[in-house]
Parts: C-alpha cells; sequence; structure tokens
C-alpha cells in the first residue's frame, strides 16, 4: 500500500472522534442545524466532514458503497487503511458516500426492514454548496420549521412516506455538515 | 489521566455504539439492537446507559449523574466516580450546568435545554414485554403498528381499579408511531419527554438503545373518557414547600412518622438556598 493513505487520520482517536461524533449526533438530532468537524485530511475529491463521518462511523463491519463521483484509488486506500471496512453495491451498503447526482438512484439503498428499520443504510451526500436556506423542514428534532439546502426534494418526500422505513442522510460540505433523518418532512 | 481509553470503551465498541443511536433518532421510539458490553458493574445498575454515556462523551463535558433524583445515591456515586476517572470530565450536581446527565428513573424538575442530552438507565426496553413475552412477537407487533393489546391492557385496569392503575414505567406514543416504555420514571414526568434536549435510552442487559430526539410528539396513551393524569403525592415538599415537583415519601422513626421530600435533591437544594438567600 502506498504511503500515501496513511496520513489524514484522527491524531488522538478517541478525543477527535467524540469531538465528531457529537457534531454528527447534534446534527441528526435537530434536522437543519449545520455543525463543523475537523481534525481529518481525506484525498480529494473526499469532504472533510464525509472523511470525518466514515472513520467516526465505519469499521470492518460496514460496507461502504463509493459512487462514481468518489470512486477513485486514493479515497479507496484511505478509506482502507483508516476503517477497514469492505467496498460494496448500493444494495448492501450500510454507507454511501457521493455526489447527489451519482448516488442516484436512491432507491437502490437499503430501506431496512419492517421487524428492523435500523439496518437501513446512511448517505453522506456531497454537496457544493450548505446553507440554512432551501426546502423546509419539519418533525422529530425541530421546533417549529428549519430550512436546509436539500439536493433534490421529491426523493426525501418520497423516503418519509415509507417512514420508519428508509434511509438516512447527512449532508456535507467542506468541514460542515448536517443530519437528514428519514422522520423529517419536507416540502419545497 | 488514566491508562483508560478515553471514556472506558474501546474505539470499535464506541462505533457500533454510535450507528445503534443514530439509527434511533432517525426512528423516534424504535428500539435499535447493540451488542450490549459487560461493564465493571452489574445489569441492573445502569451498563446500558453508562455504555450510551460513554459513545456520547467528549472531554469538555459536564457530567451529572441522578438516581432517582438524587446525585447522592450510591449508584450515582459511582457513575459519576467511573466517569471521571476513566474519561477525566468535570461533573456537577446542578442541572443547569450540566451538559450530559445520566439518569435512573427520573428526569429533572428544571426544564432541559437544547444544550444537554438526557441519558437514561433502562431495565425493560420493551414496553410490551409483561403482555407478550416472545420477542419474535413484540417485534411483529411493533412492525405492523399492532397496540391493541397494550389499550386492553390499560382497559382492564380501569375495570378493575376505576383507574389507569400504572403508576410508572406508563407507556408512550412516539411520533404517533412507536409505543415506548419511557423507562420506570414516574408517570408524573411523562410531559416532560416533549423536551428541547436530546433523550437516549440504553438497556444494557436488554441490548437495545432508542431515542426520543428534541420536539418529538411523545403522547402517554389513554382513552377519551379516561385521560392522562401525571399524579403525585397531595403534599408539599417538608423541605423546600414545593408544591409542583415529584415527592419521595420517607419514614423518620419506628412510630411511622412520614414527611414528604422533593425526589430531585438538587431541585430541593436550590429552593432552600434562595429562600435562606431572602430570609438573610
Amino acid at each position: 500500500m502506498a504511503a500515501v493513505y496513511l496520513d489524514g487520520g484522527f491524531k488522538d482517536p478517541a478525543r477527535d472522534a467524540a469531538h465528531a461524533f457529537r457534531a454528527a449526533l447534534q446534527a441528526m438530532a435537530r434536522p437543519g442545524r449545520i455543525e463543523t468537524v475537523a481534525g481529518v485530511a481525506p484525498p480529494a475529491p473526499c469532504s472533510v466532514a464525509a472523511g470525518a463521518l466514515l472513520v467516526t462511523l465505519c469499521d470492518t463491519t460496514t460496507p461502504i458503497y463509493l459512487a462514481p463521483s468518489h470512486d477513485t484509488e486514493g479515497l479507496r486506500g484511505w478509506i482502507t487503511f483508516h476503517t477497514g471496512a469492505p467496498f460494496t453495491g448500493p444494495e448492501h451498503a450500510m454507507f454511501g458516500l457521493g455526489t447527489w447526482a451519482a448516488l442516484a438512484a436512491v432507491t437502490r439503498f437499503s430501506p431496512g426492514t419492517a421487524e428492523y428499520p435500523d439496518r437501513s443504510a446512511t448517505l453522506i451526500v456531497e454537496l457544493g454548496e450548505l446553507s440554512t436556506n432551501g426546502a423546509t423542514l419539519s418533525g422529530p428534532g425541530i421546533r417549529t420549521i428549519a430550512r436546509l439546502s436539500l439536493p433534490e426534494v421529491a426523493a426525501f418526500q418520497q423516503n418519509r412516506r415509507r417512514f420508519p422505513l428508509g434511509f438516512d442522510t447527512y449532508l456535507t460540505c467542506g468541514d460542515r455538515l448536517a443530519g437528514l433523518p428519514r422522520s423529517t418532512r419536507v416540502e419545497g | 489521566m488514566s491508562d483508560y481509553n478515553f471514556a472506558y470503551l474501546d474505539e470499535q465498541t464506541k462505533r457500533m455504539i454510535r450507528r445503534a443511536i443514530l439509527k434511533g433518532v432517525a426512528v423516534p421510539g424504535y428500539q435499535v439492537p447493540f451488542a450490549s458490553r459487560e461493564m465493571p458493574m452489574p445489569y441492573g445498575w445502569g451498563t446500558g446507559g453508562v455504555q450510551v454515556t460513554a459513545a456520547c462523551l467528549t472531554p469538555e463535558d459536564t457530567l451529572k449523574v441522578i438516581d432517582q433524583g438524587a446525585d447522592d445515591t450510591t449508584n450515582a456515586v459511582s457513575i459519576r466516580k467511573f466517569f471521571e476517572k476513566t474519561a477525566d470530565v468535570a461533573v456537577t450536581e446542578k442541572t443547569a450546568e450540566a451538559t450530559i446527565i445520566q439518569t435512573r428513573h427520573r428526569i429533572p424538575e428544571v426544564t432541559l435545554t437544547e444544550d444537554q442530552i438526557l441519558v437514561y438507565q433502562v431495565p425493560m426496553p420493551e414496553p410490551l414485554r409483561f403482555l407478550e413475552p416472545s420477542e419474535v412477537e413484540t417485534r411483529k407487533m411493533h412492525a405492523l403498528q399492532d397496540y391493541g393489546l397494550m389499550h386492553v391492557k390499560l382497559y382492564e385496569d380501569i375495570a378493575r381499579h376505576g383507574e389507569i392503575a400504572t403508576a410508572y414505567s406508563y407507556p408512550v406514543m412516539v411520533e404517533d408511531r412507536y409505543v415506548m416504555s419511557p423507562s420506570p420514571i414516574p408517570k408524573f414526568d411523562n410531559p416532560k419527554l416533549e423536551s428541547a434536549a436530546l433523550q437516549l435510552f440504553g438497556a444494557g442487559r436488554e441490548q437495545r438503545i432508542y431515542a426520543v430526539p428534541p420536539f418529538t410528539k411523545v403522547v402517554s396513551l389513554d382513552f377519551d373518557d379516561y385521560p392522562f393524569d401525571p399524579s403525585k403525592a397531595p403534599h408539599p415538599c417538608a423541605l423546600c414547600a414545593a408544591e409542583d415537583s415529584y415527592l419521595d415519601e420517607v419514614i423518620t422513626d419506628d412510630q411511622g412518622t412520614r414527611m414528604f421530600v422533593c425526589s430531585d435533591t438538587d431541585f430541593c437544594a436550590d429552593r432552600r438556598a434562595a429562600q435562606e438567600g431572602e430570609a438573610a
């Protein structure tokens, strides 16, 4: 393995991962809130936020799907060294990483089963811009309404309709991330 | 600094717990199975809560631990010391100063804020378990949203006792989808389940994690003609005179003399300090 993959992980894994997880937890528990993470330097095109999520949440037990936008040798090597996660197709992935266009069609990802809705995919969607403008969000974690710049509205509405099944989403841009659980109601 | 990994658990275990917590947050009220670890304390002492707290802690957190509302009981003191030793975090008894509060069987009287996480220790996460012993069956019932049995149980309470006799661990409906056990908190605390704080539930022996995100709709089950009643003992606190807090009944001698005092020790101490300040 080329030595280039070895850099860019957490310097202090326990504490850095604790900080990254808290940000990921707050983001998923409060859709519309944008959190900032740090501590990793993944190879392009992977953002810092997406890299931090992968290193914090993935290991040998979590198959990852890299969408064509992110399926590079450099990123594969980096993820393999830092997490040991195997790569797979979208149907069997616990995590999917890519741009929104590259991850389509998102209905390929596992929504879990009626008895185990937790056995569903988590998508990490890389965006060019992430802001609290755009689609209107309501539901668990949101006091009244929140806003978030979603890449699309219809797919998330369709995802909400099959609740408690569905995938959960992280939107990432640079070192910032936001969460969009399947429980959120989205309106254009 | 101790020789433990930060917050005791190894990183692989934390990742597994963290993934379960996130799925729990995404599906409010649904019990996510997780590979609960053996902890250096017996089952029933909060192993589930401890694992959830360990997965959520950051070095900057201030931790509060309560057992039935009290900061100074054995269970609370041991867990607080455990995290002081293994995570080197600040601890407090003041509800308002804490960023993570681990609790056994109470929700603090003071309204929690957006900056706080409440972690419950849960002995029996399955609200249907005493009605249906099979996990296969209860899982199917949750999948099909088949909660008739629970309503029959509440109805039988009314038929037998004239009221819904469940006083603690009172079942709730979360976001109109899952019936959930709020852990054995008194039903007095049920209205506080709709909170600005994130609430996480950990059951160690039963290997389940579930969550109620902030501002999630949580409704205590009832009937139109027998509405939910978050009752409490009809007394003021004997120490701070609070009329709106949950009370413990304390026997004070062999003659059966008793007094009612706040179960939330920090709430009670705060009120008494304020009253002394006014008197002085």
